[in-house]
């Protein structure tokens, strides 16, 4: 599937960030964001794998997709509320 | 709003750059995931937030070897004063220097950055960190 099909409001591009650094840069979008609103989030961080399903679950937004590319992943995230 | 979980005490007292980094991740992951955070500064981790000095290099804890000191420091993460401050806008995060250690080191509230809230004794922040004290 390729993210065109998601029609995202904004990609953040977050490779190169450390832990937390790709969380805190999508909280930041979601909490800019109107609800619907879809993003993206390219991290190649390990702990983004774990860390921003949690946080998705806990503040109750909507995991859309992850993404495995090579050295990287792309968490597709709804904003819910 | 993410619904109120059990706080994060922390006590920092180390004042090297890697223990703070280490602490300030906690914070900002407790207060992502939505729990209090509450930070009590003692001994050296005070003189860390001296506003004059929070950005210079506060070296490494003593276990590190020489090697691992390196990789710390060539490490890219964001400086730990700058992860407090996006705890603190993330969520409800009090930093609280220790009376004590601020008059062993005399120093006043204004000598500190402003990412310390106050200073307060030990009595007051036993009554925010109620459960568990995490010490660093």
């Amino acid at each position: 599937m390729t993210t065109a099909e998601f029609a995202l409001t904004k990609s953040i591009d977050a490779r190169g960030m450390a832990c937390p650094g790709p969380l805190l840069a999508l909280i930041g979008a979601i909490r800019q964001g109107q609800i619907g609103d879809t993003f993206e989030v390219l991290s190649g961080d390990a702990g983004s794998r774990t860390d921003i399903p949690a946080w998705i679950a806990k503040a109750k937004h909507e995991l859309v997709d992850v993404i495995a590319e090579p050295g990287f992943a792309r968490f597709i995230v709804r904003k819910a509320r | 709003m993410i619904e109120t979980e059990a706080p994060l005490s922390l006590i920092l007292f180390s004042g090297t750059d890697d223990k703070l980094s280490a602490a300030a991740v906690l914070a900002v992951g407790a207060a992502a995931m939505g729990r209090p955070v509450n930070v009590f500064l003692q001994y050296y981790a005070v003189e860390a937030f001296r506003s004059d000095r929070i950005h210079a290099d506060h070296g490494v804890a003593l276990e590190a070897s020489i090697a691992q000191a390196k990789q710390v420091a060539a490490y890219p993460g964001q400086h730990w004063s700058e992860l407090l401050r996006q705890a603190k806008e993330l969520g409800d995060v009090k930093i609280h220097a220790c009376a004590l250690s601020m008059e062993m080191f005399h120093l006043e509230k204004c000598d500190l950055d402003p990412i310390v809230d106050d200073v307060e004794g030990v009595a007051a922040f036993m009554t925010d960190a109620s459960g568990p004290i995490t010490f660093i």
